[in-house]
């Protein structure tokens, strides 16, 4: 008997201590649960994943498969997705007095009011361990207080891990975990057969992967959710290939682990990937969640459609391939059918590498972490006249969704690449859409932005190939 | 010596390790309800009937909250009784119109999700030119003025007239509005809030549950954030929470979420100012006739003063010899815009910088000589009738202007602009002067309460909040150094009404200056006893003589005989001395006649100024800030790391301000950017590598606790040099007009280049 409600128990670890979860808890949060716990160092400040002030971190897998300390919005997170798995929060990591990160904060008067210390603290701890002693650790933790000087000073006076690091330790002796566990509603397969197994027998089941999108429902109770079935730890979603030809990218990778295994093949997407929200988002986002929500305001589509980028879709009838520029149908309507998973996103090399040129641009009030008024992304090749053999002109923000010029892609075939084409583009672009205003910027400064991108664009090929 | 020295907030290794309680952290007691809000989707409307009844059958729902349940007054405004808690006309979109009190906070919302309205709407105000053009204000136009300002314009050798709008501001507090109450079982009520005022937070709670001040406590533990956002705006989540006590006998709590927080409290106020200005050709400034208006909402709140506060500081630096300023507030039907950080002196002050600037260019000086030359001197005479002394303007400016290389940085920049078409520079230096005191003269008193324990461990009591500012502290060390006593000895307690009545808000930078004379009152009187107590200890005569220091007592002609002070402690409890005392201060010698405009309403002036480097992307209007020098005075600093600290967060919360915090109302009254994803404050991708604060250097403050200055609020205008420096950036691209909004967003500093590009005449070579 007691062995049967063993068997049927859910565990995590947390701060090193196990813990059995609540049977089902799909529509509860992983901050919920920590506070509801005592354990109320973590603090809401937004609910949103925008401030960062609930970072927790979880023992997870860097892009090449080492352990990694890895910090996430738990206020994103719903609480079934930290079965099987180990966290640590503010509270678990004063070992043998404070931690590094925390007597540098105090040091440096890194805290004022304190209530987004606890996230920032977590998001340095991971930073401690991943040697990340940029801004880039924290930029997805908001401070209403410091202005965030003492912070950075914290955060680049922390020396290395010494050689008895309890941390280090945990991070160095942990083998690679069992078996995701799951909950009576929140199912994480290994593969795609077990997902469609499972879509089989519970046909109203909600895909998840890393839920940043979706926690926001869960975090709002905008809906009620009866149960979930997990993509992350799918293994055919998490497979990169790098062939001659083609790039393909698992739907399952998160963003961080693009950044820094694929830098450099596509310098678009690396600029894009710089600007998509922060580190805890990008720890969880994956490249197949940016396309399954299809928001006309994503980040990673005007990039991928830039690069002619083709979306992989299997059910369990089978797998099919089709173009991005096919796959959006319109506001967060797409191509992909009930039944269907996101399996990758292949994006062709150019063969012509030496003359394609790709960027990437974001704007939006806020330079980083910000939600775009309009992203576009180029992509353009010359032959030895200057003649242009190639363009790509595709824009997020300015349509009900994410959006190629095609007859400015047209028009500019054959055209010299100089400033007097660009004029005319930019003369075609400023009519090709006919985009909204809204509280982020009206439809007339998104207008000047689809034509002002693209000569941007032009003076920055310009920079770079002078 | 405690004093001066740069210690770490006093909560530091609790905020670090997550061991610091906030309100929403306390144990929860047995059978804490939720009280969840019902907003309204109107921004103004008659409410016709509330069904509440669907809201019952939730499943743990206990009550639904309306106005038949307040047994005192339904009303919670702080100064004019004009807010209702519980409203029956709707007066602006998203005001909470009942309160569902339920077991757990799944059910509140659910309860009030099924509660129905049935709206009659009316037609809303939403904009200050409704306002103005309907005659809608909060109470009556203010005025300060001195000379002939009429005569003076006519005089001047030129004139310019226009108009600076600036935008209003969320405080963004992380730490959302929170307050909990538990009755006892006679009538009483203890009240956890989130309140830079617990005293009127006390008052209010009173009012609305019927009872006497004395019924009701009031304790703060800290916030997480107030900038202004608490002062006020607490009071009617807490007096809902001790409703809901009242009404169950059960302790009740409130939290609002973020979008809820940022749908339902007030604002910084946006502000319209429109001038004429006369000066000389040489850019002596001689006349400014101002009107000032601001978004006051729709309820009174503290408006009033936080015009006249803009109007105190629609002069910033500059000596102008004849004035007449008006303001006025335009009652809209929005959120009621409140206290924020700087409370109405900044808008001010961008008014007078955006002034300044357009008649530099008008007359092709550079800015910051139109500035300098006309900064105010000891002895001149403020537009309110406040001579000033001790003016430290020309010594901030120069020193600053010096360490920054400004004049050769400026040089670089504009070559830089000469050859680059696609990005621009900018630069601007721009000063700060910032009156201190509550301007309405009775708010300037404080109390302390300082308790010594026999076994020679004490607690310290004050009227202040602690919101992160490092108050606490900063009173511990006034404590400290007044007994002679290192820090470990202290602790300082929670803010609370039972401890230290009838106190004012924490606000107006007035914390540690009242507070902190109030604490070393409290201390000197415990002094005075002890040393009766070690006199006789040591076999001396004259207890006046001796000193405390480093945790002992002694007469310093024989240092070498001294008690230790917890064994002086110790002595006194024998000898039947009282050991607890209460400090009290009153800011002495100001004054000021509201209906004349005139007095000395400030203690003294804090002065500050700042050189902000700008680029700016012709393509976008995007731009970054290249780098940022600060010299700020501080006084002789009570806690360099705390007021650096201050500074520092004070310059970037006004940059956010004025560059990307952008408040925008859809044309029914709905707020749009009610959270993070829409409202953008910064984050350390915008705070540049160069950048440097110092503390002006041998400058203490005569008559203010151990010669500091407030600094919580005047670094926040320091930030006026980044809209400068676009201003800068956006000019060169032409010659033509130049009008930046503000906030500046990218799309509006790509309009205002469009337009400088537009309106620029080409002349043949």
């Amino acid at each position: 008997m007691l062995d049967y409600f063993m068997s049927s128990q859910t565990r995590f670890v947390l701060n090193q201590t196990e813990y059995v979860l609540p049977e089902t808890c799909s529509n509860t949060t992983l901050l919920e649960y920590l506070r509801q716990e005592g354990l109320v160092g973590t603090k809401e400040g937004c609910g949103d994943g925008d401030c960062g002030a609930c970072t927790v971190v979880m023992l997870g897998q860097s892009a090449r498969g080492k352990p990694q300390f890895q910090a996430m919005n738990s206020c994103l997170i719903p609480l079934g997705a930290v079965a099987g798995k180990e966290l640590f929060t503010v509270e678990g990591i004063a070992k043998e007095g404070l931690h590094p990160v925390q007597e540098s904060m105090i040091q440096t008067g890194g805290s004022q009011c304190g209530y987004c210390t606890p996230g920032f603290i977590m998001s340095m701890f991971a930073a401690y361990y991943s040697g990340e002693r940029t801004d880039l650790a924290v930029e997805g933790n908001l401070c209403r207080c410091t202005g965030y000087l003492p912070i950075r000073e914290a955060l680049r006076s922390l020396a290395e891990p010494g050689q008895n690091d309890i941390f280090l330790q945990i991070l160095e002796n942990s083998e690679t975990r069992k078996a995701n566990e799951n909950t009576r509603d929140f199912h994480q397969p290994s593969s795609l057969k077990e997902v469609f197994d499972l879509l089989g027998a519970y046909p109203e089941a909600t895909f998840i992967a890393g839920g940043t999108d979706l926690g926001l429902d869960i975090s709002n109770k905008a809906r009620a959710f009866s149960r979930f079935i997990s993509l992350e730890h799918v293994s055919e979603l998490k497979i990169i290939k790098d062939e001659p030809a083609t790039l393909e990218i698992g739907a399952g990778i998160p963003l961080s682990h693009i950044e820094s295994v694929l830098h450099g093949i596509f310098p678009a997407l690396d600029e894009m990937i710089h600007w998509f929200a922060a580190r805890q988002i990008r720890n969880r986002a994956t490249i197949g969640g940016n396309l399954g929500t299809a928001s006309p305001i994503g980040d990673l589509p005007p990039v991928l459609l830039a690069l002619d980028a083709s979306i992989k879709l299997a059910s369990s009838a089978g797998e099919r391939i089709i173009p991005l520029a096919d796959y959006f149908l319109g506001y967060r309507q797409t191509a992909r059918q009930k039944g269907e998973v996101i399996v990758s996103v292949i994006i062709p090399k150019a063969q012509t590498a030496q003359t394609r040129q790709s960027f990437a641009y974001k704007v939006g009030k806020r330079g980083t972490d910000d939600i775009s008024i309009v992203a576009a992304a180029f992509s353009l090749d010359t032959d030895e006249h200057g003649q242009i053999t190639h363009a790509r002109l595709a824009y997020g923000g300015v349509a009900a969704t994410p959006v190629r010029a095609l007859e400015v892609e047209t028009w500019l075939l054959g055209k010299v690449w100089n400033q007097t084409t660009v004029n005319e583009a930019k003369k075609r672009l400023l009519t090709a859409f006919s985009p909204l205003s809204d509280f982020r910027g009206s439809a007339h400064y998104r207008q000047r932005l689809i034509a002002n991108l693209f000569e941007k664009f032009y003076w920055q090929v310009a920079e770079v190939t002078a | 010596m405690s004093i001066g020295k740069s210690k770490p907030h006093d909560s530091a290794r609790h905020h670090v390790t997550g061991t610091a309680t906030y309100t929403d952290d306390q144990r929860a007691p047995d059978g804490l309800l939720v009280c969840w809000p019902v907003l309204s989707s109107h921004a103004h409307a008659n409410i016709l009937k509330i069904n509440v009844q669907e809201a019952l059958t939730v499943k743990g729902v206990l009550r639904v909250l309306t106005a038949d349940d307040v047994l005192g007054e339904n009303n919670t405004g702080p100064i004019v009784h004009d807010e209702e808690l519980f409203p029956r006309v709707v007066q602006y979109w998203g005001q909470p119109i009942v309160w569902v009190v339920a077991e757990t906070a799944d059910a509140a919302r659910q309860g009030a999700a099924k509660v129905s309205v049935d709206y009659d709407p009316l037609e809303p105000i939403l904009t200050m030119p409704q306002a103005i053009d309907q005659n809608s204000f909060h109470g009556d136009a203010q005025r300060m003025h001195k000379g002939d300002t009429a005569a003076a314009l006519n005089k001047s050798a030129h004139v310019l007239e226009g108009e600076v709008e600036v935008g209003g501001q969320d405080h963004f507090y992380l730490e959302t509005h929170t307050s909990w109450a538990i009755p006892d079982t006679e009538g009483n009520m203890q009240v956890y809030s989130s309140t830079q005022h617990p005293t009127e937070t006390q008052i209010v709670v009173a009012r609305v549950l019927g009872v006497a001040s004395h019924r009701v406590v009031v304790t703060s533990l800290r916030m997480g954030g107030g900038f202004g956002g608490k002062e006020t705006q607490a009071n009617p989540f807490a007096a809902i929470a001790a409703l809901a006590a009242q009404k169950t006998g059960r302790p009740a709590k409130v939290r609002l979420k973020r979008h809820q927080d940022m749908q339902i409290s007030g604002k910084r106020h946006p502000m319209l100012g429109k001038y004429r200005v006369g000066f000389s050709k040489t850019g002596k400034l001689e006349a400014l006739d101002l009107d000032i208006y601001s978004d006051g909402g729709y309820s009174t709140d503290l408006s009033q003063a936080v015009m006249q506060r803009a109007m105190f500081h629609s002069d910033n630096s500059y000596f102008i010899p004849h004035m007449d300023v008006r303001g006025h507030v335009c009652k809209t039907h929005k959120t009621s815009q409140t206290a924020f950080r700087g409370f109405g002196g900044p808008q001010g002050m961008v008014i007078i910088e955006d002034i300044m600037a357009r008649v530099a260019g008008y007359l092709g000086i550079e800015p910051e000589v139109l500035r300098e030359q006309n900064f105010y001197k000891d002895g001149d005479e403020t537009h309110y009738g406040q001579q000033l002394q001790d003016v430290r303007l020309a010594r901030v400016w120069s020193e600053l202007k010096e360490s920054s290389g400004f004049e050769t940085q400026k040089a670089a920049i504009n070559t830089f602009n000469q050859r680059n078409q696609l990005l621009k520079r900018g630069i601007a230096l721009t000063p700060v002067k910032f009156g201190i005191s509550f301007t309405t003269t009775f708010l300037n008193q404080a109390g302390a309460f300082v308790l010594i324990y026999a076994d020679g461990s004490i607690q310290v009591n004050h009227g202040g909040t602690e919101m992160g500012q490092g108050l606490h502290i900063k009173m511990l060390q006034v404590a400290a150094q007044t007994l002679g006593l290192p820090l470990d000895r202290f602790r300082m307690m929670p803010t609370a009404t039972d401890k230290v009545p009838n106190t004012s808000a924490t606000a107006a930078s007035s914390g540690s200056d009242l507070n902190g004379q109030a604490v070393k009152n409290a201390c000197e009187t415990l002094k005075l006893r002890l040393a009766t107590v070690a006199a006789g200890m040591l076999g001396l005569n004259a207890p006046e003589d001796l000193s405390f220091d480093d945790g002992f007592i002694y007469s310093s002609q024989h240092p070498k005989d001294r008690v230790a002070f917890e064994a002086v402690v110790a002595q006194a409890y024998l000898e039947q001395v009282s050991l607890s005392a209460t400090g009290f201060y009153r800011t002495p010698n100001i004054y000021f006649d509201k209906l004349k405009g005139s007095g000395k309403p400030f203690y003294y002036f804090a002065y500050g100024a700042a050189v902000s480097e700008v680029e700016v992307d012709t393509f976008t209007g995007q731009w970054k800030l290249r780098q940022v020098e600060i010299v700020h005075d501080a006084g002789q600093s009570l806690n360099p790391l705390i007021d650096k600290g201050q500074i520092e967060g004070g310059f970037v919360q006004g940059m956010g301000w004025l560059t990307m915090e952008e408040l925008v109302w859809d044309e029914t009254g709905q707020l749009k950017t009610f959270a993070p994803s829409t409202y953008k404050i910064p984050t350390i991708a915008e705070i540049p590598e160069a950048f440097s604060t110092r503390l002006l250097e041998r400058a203490p403050q005569e008559g203010v606790i151990y010669g500091s200055k407030a600094v919580g609020e005047p670094p926040f205008m320091l930030a006026i040099s980044v809209r400068e420096a676009l201003k800068h950036a956006v000019a060169s691209f032409g010659t033509g007009d130049l009008e930046l909004a503000a906030p500046s967003t990218p799309e509006a500093i790509l309009d205002a280049i469009d337009k400088v590009r537009q309106t620029t005449t080409v002349t043949g070579d």
